[in-house]
């Protein structure tokens, strides 16, 4: 689950980690207010959006007035954002932080996260401050540096000193960045967080460290446990469908190719989208309807499937192991009436009772082609979806 | 011989009178599986499904000799599960559960360390030796005895490997589904070193997916280690990224763990890599 960066600094105030003077505002009369109070010669406007890249795509604004911060407020709130690591429709700014302007002395990053090789939180931090950290790992490897905490021990001074030489660090430094890793660290226990970012973490040009990007996100098995958490989430910024998928227990990703898929098993759905991909077609999401499945969560899937306009073939692809094919049958075409279905729908079962199931989706006088192996199901799909 | 298991392994089910574990346990018995009892505490002393139930896991060792265990726990209490089992002594763990936190998972990683038990899972369908044991959710009838091992991320593409390798007359010597989880237990080349040494296993059949970098690992292991022939499969070539894929761990981030990648590698270790799923079994069998 992502957050937005004011929800992220407010956790970081929390935990001890330093953050620019600011506010959030959701007008942009509030916005020339919020400057206003928080005094000083220039401001930066900042659209809140769950997707980095905004400085390139206009939603990063500096602001020498409070009329000019008004001015970006009313260019930015109720507009879509569209950066590198959104779609091509972007996400709604529905409100902004206001902040103070540093005067900044170097751009330092920092992050924190689970590293699956290591089995432990690593600390990543670099010089190189304010870039994208991909890059930089890739292009100049060495001015990364690394440490990974263990799980018993915590996160150690020598650790931190070992990051703030690294980073050019000196005196009163040392403390501020180890006050400032371990808050992190504290944060990410606390809220079981999956990574932290301050991307550029800062050093002003009195010497002082302060987070002026935050980014966090957090663990989808642990929220249940953080209300608070929980309680930051905004549904403006995910797509509406996969919100929707989650209620019924179903795991969703829209695509954007023309042929609806639902299978069961995570794997089983990406391999089925990949083999619609190689026989010619476009998926056009991704749709795990779980082991258990029954008619209820088969209609919920053709609704969400159906729901996307550009849908001209669903295929569905089911193994069945321990729910017996002729049931799956059974679901499906009760779900196929219930629903209204009326894009051709390839099935492919596979599994116990795999012979009675077929037997039941033939003849049905409704648009079902029953294949008999997965291979050609992918071959009749795509063939459907380009004559439709 | 199979590996991990075989029709001797006695094994024991944790969260045993819940509903997963009852229905799943039922099929493990109706399987051949040597269950030997169940844990869940506040209910010890009672009969479930002919079985004793035990307080504890120690109990539970102590009284059947068991040395396998099956978690169908919460997800809020399998890190809790997993740990009681190594406590007692438990040599292979499986958990089946999906959704344990993953920070969980890290303090169980860094607990076991040193302790000699084996973690399969969470997240996973669980190990089969077919014909002779069957630990987790796995349809037993699709299995045949046979001389494939099978080592995969996912479930269901597990069951699509059982399938093709039992069509063509082939079989399977062990299963294991390691699980989609980013943190986890046994990785692949825990299982293809064990392939490897095992007598039965004449062809390894690899599937994995996005995310992480552990079938690069394999890779560079089959490339050093592996004389038997392998085949491998990778899903989610078509997986935006950024985009969980079902899977906590299926997950392209900062362009790491894609598809192609793994497949490059795989496909440099000199390993035959199938593009399409349906395949596995076809490919396998020209191998041999």
């Amino acid at each position: 689950m992502n957050i937005h960066e004011f929800q992220a600094k407010q956790l970081f105030l929390k935990f001890g980690i330093p953050i620019p003077e600011g506010k959030q505002a959701t007008t942009a009369d509030s916005a020339g207010q919020i400057a206003r109070e928080l005094g000083g010669e220039g401001w930066v406007v900042k659209a809140q959006v769950h997707a980095g890249g905004r400085g390139k795509v206009g939603g990063v604004k500096l602001a020498k007035s409070f009329a000019e911060v008004i001015e970006h407020a009313t260019a930015m709130l109720g507009k879509r954002l569209v950066t590198i690591q959104t779609d091509s429709a972007g996400l709604p700014i529905n409100s902004l932080l206001i902040e103070k302007i540093y005067p900044i002395k170097r751009e330092l990053y920092l992050s924190a996260l689970v590293d699956r090789a290591s089995e432990r939180i690593v600390f990543i931090a670099s010089a190189a401050g304010g870039m994208d950290i991909e890059t930089v790992a890739h292009e100049t490897p060495e001015q990364i540096i690394s440490v990974q905490v263990h799980p018993a021990a915590g996160l150690q001074a020598y650790q931190c000193r070992k990051v703030a030489y690294a980073l050019g660090l000196k005196g009163q430094q040392h403390k501020s960045l180890q006050i400032i890793m371990q808050g992190m660290y504290d944060l990410f226990l606390a809220k079981d967080a999956s990574q932290i970012e301050i991307n550029p973490l800062i050093e002003t040009h009195d010497g002082d460290l302060l987070a002026l990007d935050a980014k966090i996100n957090f663990d989808d098995n642990a929220v249940a446990i953080h209300p608070d958490i929980l309680a930051m989430k905004d549904p403006a910024q995910e797509d509406a469908k996969e919100n929707e998928a989650q209620q019924f227990g179903l795991n969703y990703i829209t695509l954007e190719g023309n042929i609806g898929c639902m299978v069961n098993g995570a794997g089983l759905a990406m391999a089925t989208m990949d083999l619609v991909k190689l026989k010619g077609g476009l998926p056009a999401n991704f749709l795990d309807v779980g082991g258990g499945t029954n008619v209820e969560k088969v209609c919920e899937a053709f609704k969400l499937i159906l729901s996307d306009t550009s849908v001209k073939a669903v295929m569905v692809n089911i193994f069945g192991g321990i729910v017996k094919c002729d049931v799956i049958a059974s679901g499906i075409l009760a779900a196929i009436e219930q629903v209204h279905v009326t894009v051709p729908v390839v099935v492919r079962l596979e599994g116990t009772n795999v012979e009675q199931g077929r037997a039941l989706l033939s003849n049905t006088g409704l648009k079902i082609y029953a294949a008999d192996d997965l291979a050609h199901a992918a071959e009749q799909v795509v063939k459907l979806a380009e004559a439709a | 011989m199979s590996i991990l298991i075989n029709k001797d392994t006695k094994v024991i089910c944790q969260g045993f009178t819940g509903k997963q574990g009852t229905f799943h346990s039922e099929q493990a018995l109706d399987y051949g599986t040597r269950l030997v009892g169940g844990v869940t505490p506040e209910r010890g002393g009672e009969t479930h499904l002919g079985l004793p139930v035990f307080n504890t896991v120690q109990d539970a060792v102590n009284t059947t000799g068991a040395t396998a265990s099956v978690i169908y726990v919460p997800p809020f209490y399998a890190a809790d599960a997993i740990l009681e089992a190594v406590d007692a002594g438990i040599k292979l763990i499986v958990c089946i559960t999906e959704g344990i936190p993953i920070l969980q998972m890290l303090r169980v990683k860094a607990a076991m360390a040193g302790t000699g038990a084996l973690l399969i899972g969470p997240n996973c369908p669980g190990v089969i030796t077919p014909g002779e044991c069957k630990i987790g959710i796995m349809p037993g009838k699709i299995h045949l005895p046979g001389s494939i091992g099978i080592v995969s991320r996912s479930g269901t593409l597990t069951y699509e490997s059982v399938h093709q390798t039992t069509q063509q007359g082939l079989g399977q010597s062990t299963c294991v589904g390691i699980g989609g989880d980013p943190i986890h237990g046994m990785n692949f080349v825990d299982v293809l070193s064990r392939f490897q040494a095992d007598e039965q296993t004449k062809g390894i059949v690899m599937v994995g997916e996005i995310g992480g970098g552990e079938e690069e690992e394999a890779a560079d292991y089959i490339k050093a280690h592996v004389t038997k022939p392998v085949v491998a499969y990778i899903a989610g070539q078509t997986a935006p990224p950024g985009k969980r894929m079902g899977h906590a761990g299926a997950i392209v981030t900062g362009g790491k763990g894609t598809a192609e990648g793994k497949v490059a590698a795989l496909k440099t270790a000199g390993i035959e890599v199938v593009n399409s799923p349906t395949d596995i079994g076809v490919a396998m069998k020209r191998c041999l």
